[in-house]
């Protein structure tokens, strides 16, 4: 198992670092100058310019900016914004905690009502309450979250005034915001578990349960859900960077001070080191999480744990 | 009408009259038409016929265990003392493992692959209100009688990590683990090879002559019908066509339908080139032929076979069988 998971990591780490060369030539390809945009060259002397240049170590060959880039970010240091001068890591450390503010408990309320909701329509499955539950969490899917998020916003908060129109003022302001990101969501995960359960409920293994002297309870929970639960508690480690990376429309409808919200405002600035430090923390984020659900996935079934370990 | 080869008060298991169909959205499928059977304590008895003929559904109503679509539509089920068909769903499961249990076709996919052997059958074990310790070290005990060597050590490993032979034993260690008084196998050996078979055919002897377990084995295979069982039951189109000992019943088959399963028999030494067969096919449940179901393949039918359904009679030294033929011919 402790090889497995050094095997899991070390390739999370290649991912990571693949991803950051990709990210430092979609940089490189980029139109412009940032020299220019901090120096007017029409302004500045020539050989100013070209101090600054080395100043920034923007002399250098290409490959070896791109490792001085890495070690900074390896260190945590991802530079200043070109608009505010701040520091990108202060930045991201300031909203990251109201980005996590929405996305936790978006996920675990995601997660509490899609995964019994899914089991009831999959026990009763054919009758009319399975039809409603996929019904509704279908349509629901369907609805674009930035219409929800305003329809959301009119009734509860304008008519109803029971929350906050928008922006951070105490816990009462993130019902709105977590709303908006769980219901569309719970389609998926209901459909995942339904399917899941109906098909477990199959298996032989199932028919040797109830053989062998438990109730119908006991095979449910420890027989069907136990193999069923698999594949979605995988898939609710990988909705984590999603949710994180997605929520921009919502943190933006929502005035929402989260790191959506600041990616946002950076890509219409053009403020580069901003864009960057984002990126790389939602890909080391994709990535740890794809990491914990394989190592969660290996330790659920021995089956998956062996065929990695031995297979290659 | 009610046959009874073994006597009421000895009888462990009693089937009366039993019908299971399956509603599907092209008809109703009759699985199971009045089938009836007993058997003794310690009896091997064993069911066959050809692919879906009702044995193994016979085998999962007896267990409550028909999966949906399927109900048991009519009929009696007893076992010892107890009406399984009248027990409520809580009074049945504790039925099962308890005094009856199953082991089925394919060991592979029949364990559930996230837990270890050992888990299994100590899972089994503690129904019975044993505390975890005692009933671990029971599972290992359980693994030693079904011959599984260094049990302490394969208690610990996965299903995929045993060979097929190894996890229909660690299946049938489950079921025996609370020595019920039936354990039913439906085609115990079938997914495996056939030096693995001897073994497991075997292992199933030992455990009935040493517990006194009645075996209910149901299997398409006559080679295995011979090697261990007492009395044989042969079913066509959901019917008990012929019930007899089993050396009767290799010696003087009455019913046509079993003399043509015993001319397909391949036999050593008999140089005949090709295999019998049985000519046409198995009739379709859904639209069962009128009279005999068997007739429309019979060699031997008469006019009366076409018309009206054969009932079993008894015919001496615990036979019976469903066939026009016989009453006229005897």
């Amino acid at each position: 198992m402790l090889e497995y998971v050094a095997r899991r990591l070390a390739m999370g780490v290649l991912t990571v670092l693949a991803v950051t060369v990709v990210l430092f030539l979609i940089m490189q390809l980029m139109p412009g100058d940032p020299i220019r945009l901090i120096a007017d060259p029409d302004r500045i002397p020539p050989h100013q310019i070209e101090a600054l240049r080395r100043q920034w170590g923007l002399d250098r060959p290409a490959h070896i900016q791109f490792i001085y880039w890495l070690v900074n970010i390896v260190r945590g240091d991802f530079g200043r914004s070109i608009v505010t001068g701040q520091e990108v890591r202060v930045l991201i450390a300031t909203r990251m905690p109201f980005t996590l503010m929405l996305a936790v408990p978006a996920l675990l309320l995601h997660y509490t009502l899609a995964v019994p909701l899914g089991l009831l329509a999959a026990i009763r499955s054919g009758s009319r309450l399975d039809r409603a539950i996929i019904v509704t969490t279908s349509a629901l899917r369907t609805i674009p979250g930035f219409w929800l998020a305003i329809l959301l916003m009119l009734v509860f908060a304008i008519n109803l005034r029971w929350f906050p129109i928008s922006g951070y003022q105490g816990p009462r302001s993130l019902v709105l915001p977590v709303l908006t990101l769980t219901l569309p969501m719970l389609g998926g995960t209901v459909r995942l578990t339904r399917a899941e359960v109906l098909e477990t409920i199959r298996e032989p293994f199932v028919l040797t349960a109830y053989a062998k002297g438990l109730t119908h309870n006991a095979v449910r929970l420890k027989h069907v859900l136990r193999n069923a639960l698999i594949p979605v508690t995988v898939m609710f480690f990988l909705a984590l960077p999603w949710l994180v990376g997605g929520s921009v429309i919502i943190e933006n409808i929502f005035a929402w001070p989260g790191m959506g919200r600041l990616l946002w405002t950076a890509i219409t600035n053009q403020d580069l080191p901003v864009v960057q430090g984002i990126i790389v923390i939602i890909a080391v984020l994709t990535v740890g999480a794809n990491t914990i659900g394989d190592v969660i996935s290996g330790m659920l079934d021995p089956r998956i744990r062996i065929e990695l370990e031995e297979g290659r | 009408m009610k046959v009874m080869a073994a006597p009421p008060e000895t009888a462990i298991l009693q089937v009366d009259d039993l019908s299971v169909c399956f509603e599907t959205s092209r008809g109703s499928v009759q699985a199971v038409s009045g089938v009836s059977f007993a058997m003794a304590k310690g009896e091997v008895y064993a069911l066959v016929g050809e692919s879906g003929c009702g044995k193994s559904t016979t085998a999962l109503a007896v267990m409550r265990l028909v999966p949906p679509p399927g109900r048991i539509r009519r009929g009696h089920i007893r076992l010892g003392d107890e009406d399984l068909l009248a027990l409520s769903d809580e009074a049945m499961a504790d039925v099962r493992g308890r005094r009856l249990a199953m082991i089925f076709q394919n060991p592979l996919v029949s364990l559930n692959p996230v837990y270890r052997a050992g888990s299994q059958i100590e899972e089994a074990i503690s129904l019975d209100s044993v505390p975890r310790p005692v009933a671990w070290r029971r599972a290992i005990e359980v693994l030693g009688r079904v011959r599984i060597g260094d049990p302490a050590e394969r208690a610990l490993r996965y299903p995929h990590e045993l060979s097929g032979g190894m996890r229909q034993r660690v299946m049938t260690g489950m079921m025996i683990s609370r020595t019920p008084d039936l354990l039913i196998a439906d085609e115990p050996t079938t997914a495996l090879d056939v030096t693995i078979q001897a073994r497991i055919l075997d292992l199933l002897m030992d455990l009935c002559s040493h517990s006194g377990m009645a075996l209910l084995i149901i299997t398409h295979d006559l080679g295995i019908v011979a090697e261990i069982a007492d009395r044989v039951g042969v079913m066509y189109a959901g019917s008990l066509v012929e019930q007899a000992p089993v050396y009767e019943l290799y010696e003087d088959p009455l019913h046509p339908y079993t003399r043509m399963l015993m001319r397909a028999l391949p036999r050593l030494g008999k140089g005949q080139g090709r295999l019998e067969t049985i000519p046409g096919s198995v009739p379709d449940l859904i639209a069962l032929p009128a009279g005999c179901a068997f007739h429309p393949r019979c060699p031997e039918r008469l006019a009366i076979c076409a018309s009206q359904t054969p009932v079993s009679r008894v015919v001496g030294g615990g036979r019976t069988v469903a066939c026009h033929r016989g009453e006229v011919d005897r």
